[in-house]
C-alpha cells in the first residue's frame, strides 16, 4: 500500500510538472502511461502468474483497429462516445484473449511464448492483408481525437485523460493482484502442480489471467490510436510486442509499477536519446545486458522492498 | 542629432541585409536503421550535396539541417515528424520513403501547419483525389502511377501483346501496376495474371513457377532487397522473357549489385544516372566522387527538393515566408533540375519528363569501366500524373488498388 502511495504522489508531481515541459515532452509523457498500461498488464501474466506472452502487440492492435475503422468508416467515438469506444476496445481486447486463450493457456514457459508470438502475428496478418477494413500496409488515419466538452486535441488535456487511465488501471490490477484471485496466480507462478493438488482449477486461473490481460491491451490499444493519430500493421509486428515484454523484465516483474518505470526508461531512450546521439541503441542494449545480469529482479529491485518474489 | 539618425540608418540597414543571420530549419526524415537504411543514406546525401555545394547558406538563409531516422515505418515517422516540429520548430519536414509513410505524414502537416515537401513518396491520391486535406503539402518527385502511364504506352507500341505482372503487394505496388495496367490495356494490351509477393519477399520460388508461360512479357515491381533476387530466381529458372519493370525494380540503388541477369530490362522513371546532358553528366560525376557510388532518383530527388526550397528562398530574400506563400512559390516554379525541366500542376505534383529506360553494359560519362547503366530509349516530355487523360476524366476513376483497374484477361 505504501508504495502506490509513493508512486501515487510521484505521478501527481509528474502531472503537475507537465504543463511546463516541452510539446514533444508532453508527447512522450502520455506515450510513457500507455505502453505502461500494456506494460502492467503483461506484468500480471509474466510477474504474477508466470506466462511470459510474446503477443501482446495484438491487443493493442484490436483495441487500436477497432478505434480506428469506427472513427474513419462510422465517425464514432469522436465526441461523448468515446467512453462507448473505450468499452468496446476494452471489451474486444477481452474477447479476443478469451478466443486467444483457448489455444494458447494449454501451453507453458518457452511454449506459450511461441504460441502467443504466432498468434500475435496472425493478428499482424489481417491487419495487413485485410485491406478493405485496416487499410492494408498504408494503415488507417485518425479524424482527429475527440472532443465532449473537453478537448483531447490539446495534448496536455490528451496526458491528463490517459493519467486517468493509467491510474484508474494501476489501481484495478493493484486489487487484483492483491486479492485471493491475484495470490492464486502467484501460486500457480510458483508451483502449478501444488496449485492443482489444492484444488484450485489452475488452467482457469490462468485463462482469466489471460483475459484480463487482454481487456487493458485493449484499452491501451484505444489511447495508442489516438496518441499516434495513425494506426498502421508495424504497430503489431513482433518488436511492439517484445518492447512490452523487456520493459517489464527491465522495471521489475511482479511489481506493476515496474512496466511504468521500464516505459520510461525505454521510451526516453529511444524517442529523446535518438534525437540527440546515433548510438542509443547501444545505450539501450547495455542497459538490458546490465538489468539482466545484476538486477534480475528489475529497476524496482533498487528500491527497497521491490523485486521480493 | 545627425549622429543619431545615422545611427539608426545603419541599424536599419544592417537589419535588411542578409549578412544578418536569418535561419531556415529543415527537419529531414530518412530510414537510417532497417532493410531500407542504405535508401535512406542515398535520400540524406543528395540533400547534403546540394546544402554543401550552397555551403549551407539559402540566399542568406543559414539552413539547420536535422535528420531523423524514421525506420521505414509510418508511426515511427509520425513520432519523428512531430519531435522536429514540436522540439525544433522546423519550417518544414522533407522525406519519408514508403507510400504508406507519406500517407500519414501528410496529415501531420494539416495538424500542425507546417509544410512537408514529399521528396520520395509517391502514394498516387495525396496529390489527386485527398490533395484538398492537405493545404501544406508539395510533391517534388513523382506519383507511382506517373512514370507507369507511358510505359504501358511504350510496352504496347513495342508490341507486346500479354503481360503477367510480378509486383510487392501493398499500395505503391498496386499504383505502379495500376497505371501500367491503365494504359497498356488502353491500347490494346492485355494483362492476364497478377501476382502479388509480400513486401520484402526474398525467396520467389512459390511464386515463378505459377507464371502463365505463353504470355508475351513479365511487368515486375521490386522495392530494394527484392529487386536483387527476382531477375536472379528468374534467370536460374530458366525463364527468358522480356522483362518490363516499375521504376524501383532497376534503380541505381539496386543496379551496381545486379549481374547480367538483368541486361535488356526496360524500366520507367523520371530520372536516369546515365541521362546524357552535361548537367546530369556533371552531377554523377560529383556525386559519385563524393558519396563513392551512383547517384540514384533518391539521391536526384533531394537534390532538386534543396534546389527547389533554395529557388524559393531567393525570391523571398532568405526570409521565411510562412507556409502557405511558400507552397505557393514552389509550385509556381518552373526549374531546369538535373533530371530535365519541372514544373508544377494545379495539384502540386510535377511535370516532367519520363524516360524509358534499358539496362545496358557499357562505358558512360566518360568512365573508363563497363558497368551496367539505365540507358534512356525513349523520353516523353512533360508528363503530367494525369497522362493524356485530362484531370477532370482521370479523377473520376478510383484510386488504382489491387483490384482496379479489374484483372479482366484473368481466369
Amino acid at each position: 500500500m505504501k508504495r502506490i502511495l509513493i508512486l501515487l504522489s510521484a505521478l501527481a508531481i509528474v502531472a503537475v510538472i507537465a504543463p511546463f515541459t516541452g510539446p514533444f515532452i508532453i508527447l512522450l509523457l502520455a506515450q510513457v502511461l500507455v505502453l505502461g498500461i500494456v506494460a502492467m498488464s503483461v506484468d500480471l501474466l509474466l510477474g504474477y502468474t508466470g506466462l511470459p506472452s510474446l503477443g501482446q502487440a495484438a491487443y493493442l492492435a484490436v483495441g487500436a483497429y477497432l478505434t480506428a475503422i469506427l472513427a474513419t468508416k462510422f465517425g464514432i467515438g469522436l465526441g461523448w462516445d468515446f467512453w462507448i469506444v473505450v468499452a468496446l476496445g476494452i471489451a474486444a481486447g477481452a474477447a479476443t484473449a478469451a478466443f486467444f486463450g483457448l489455444f494458447a493457456i494449454r501451453a507453458s514457459g518457452v511454449y506459450f511464448l511461441m504460441i502467443t508470438l504466432a498468434l500475435g502475428m496472425c493478428v499482424w496478418g489481417l491487419a495487413y492483408r485485410w485491406n478493405s477494413l485496416t487499410g492494408g500496409d498504408n494503415g488507417l488515419n485518425m479524424p482527429g481525437r475527440p472532443r465532449f466538452g473537453i478537448q483531447l486535441a490539446n495534448d496536455l488535456t490528451f496526458f491528463y485523460v490517459v493519467l486517468g487511465f493509467f491510474i484508474a488501471s494501476l489501481l484495478a490490477l493493484h486489487l487484483l493482484v492483491n486479492s485471493p484471485f491475484g495470490k492464486s496466480l502467484v501460486g500457480i507462478r510458483e508451483r502449478e502442480l501444488r496449485m492443482r493438488i489444492l484444488g484450485y482449477n489452475t488452467w482457469l486461473h490462468k485463462y482469466l489471467a489471460f483475459v484480463i490481460a487482454g481487456a487493458f491491451g485493449g484499452l491501451g490499444g484505444v489511447l495508442w490510436a489516438h496518441l499516434n493519430g495513425i494506426v498502421s500493421p508495424s504497430d503489431v509486428l513482433l518488436p511492439a510486442s517484445v518492447d512490452v515484454l523487456l520493459m517489464v523484465v527491465l522495471g521489475g516483474p511482479g511489481t506493476l509499477v515496474g512496466g511504468l518505470i521500464g516505459a520510461t526508461v525505454v521510451v526516453f531512450l529511444r524517442e529523446y536519446l535518438a534525437t540527440v546521439v546515433p548510438w542509443w541503441q547501444y545505450v539501450l542494449g547495455t542497459v538490458y545486458v546490465l538489468t539482466i545480469l545484476y538486477l534480475p529482479g528489475g529497476i524496482m529491485a533498487l528500491f527497497k522492498g521491490g523485486g521480493k518474489r | 542629432m545627425n549622429r543619431n539618425v545615422l545611427a539608426v540608418f545603419t541599424a536599419l540597414a544592417l537589419g535588411s541585409s542578409p549578412s544578418i543571420a536569418q535561419e531556415l530549419k529543415i527537419g529531414f526524415l530518412a530510414p537510417m536503421t532497417g532493410i531500407f537504411a542504405q535508401i535512406g543514406k542515398d535520400m540524406e546525401n543528395g540533400f547534403q550535396m546540394y546544402l554543401d555545394e550552397q555551403k549551407g547558406n539559402f540566399a542568406g538563409a543559414k539552413v539547420t539541417f536535422i535528420v531523423e531516422d524514421e525506420e521505414g515505418k509510418p508511426p515511427v515517422s509520425v513520432r519523428k515528424a512531430e519531435k522536429l516540429v514540436r522540439q525544433d520548430n522546423v519550417h518544414m519536414f522533407i522525406g519519408g520513403l514508403l507510400a504508406s509513410t507519406g500517407y500519414a505524414l501528410a496529415p501531420v502537416s494539416s495538424r500542425l501547419k507546417t509544410v512537408y515537401v514529399l521528396s520520395i513518396p509517391a502514394a498516387d491520391d495525396l496529390t489527386q483525389r485527398d490533395l484538398d486535406k492537405f493545404p501544406y503539402i508539395v510533391r517534388t518527385s513523382w506519383t507511382s502511377s506517373q512514370p507507369h502511364h507511358p510505359l504501358g504506352k511504350w510496352a504496347c507500341d513495342a508490341g507486346y501483346k500479354t503481360v503477367v505482372s510480378v509486383a510487392a503487394d501493398y499500395a505503391f505496388g498496386h499504383e505502379v501496376l495500376g497505371g501500367f495496367q491503365k494504359t497498356f490495356e488502353d491500347c490494346g494490351g492485355k494483362v492476364v495474371q497478377k501476382i502479388w509477393p509480400p513486401l520484402g519477399t526474398k525467396d520467389f520460388g512459390p511464386y515463378i513457377p505459377t507464371i502463365k508461360r505463353d504470355a508475351d512479357a513479365i511487368f515486375s515491381l521490386m522495392v530494394g532487397p527484392m529487386a536483387l533476387q527476382f531477375p536472379k530466381q528468374l534467370a536460374e529458372a530458366g525463364i527468358k522473357k522480356p522483362i518490363i519493370g516499375g521504376g524501383t525494380s532497376y534503380d541505381e540503388f539496386v543496379l551496381p549489385a545486379m549481374g547480367d541477369e538483368v541486361l535488356g530490362h526496360v524500366s520507367a522513371l523520371q530520372y536516369s544516372a546515365a541521362i546524357d546532358t552535361p548537367r546530369n553528366r556533371e552531377f554523377v560525376r560529383k556525386y559519385r566522387e563524393k558519396y563513392g557510388k551512383v547517384p540514384s532518383y533518391y539521391s536526384e530527388s533531394n537534390y532538386t527538393t534543396a534546389q527547389m526550397i533554395h529557388e524559393v528562398m531567393k525570391r523571398t530574400n532568405g526570409k521565411w515566408p510562412g507556409p502557405e506563400k511558400f507552397i505557393s512559390t514552389m509550385t509556381s516554379l518552373k526549374l531546369d533540375a538535373v533530371r530535365g525541366p519541372v514544373r508544377f500542376d494545379d495539384m502540386r505534383n510535377p511535370i516532367q519528363n519520363i524516360y524509358i529506360k534499358k539496362v545496358e553494359r557499357k562505358k558512360m560519362h566518360g568512365y573508363d569501366k563497363d558497368e551496367l547503366w539505365n540507358t534512356v530509349v525513349k523520353t516523353y516530355p512533360d508528363v503530367s500524373q494525369f497522362w493524356t487523360y485530362g484531370k477532370a476524366e482521370f479523377l473520376k476513376q478510383p484510386v488504382y488498388s489491387r483490384d482496379f483497374p479489374p484483372c479482366k484477361h484473368c481466369q
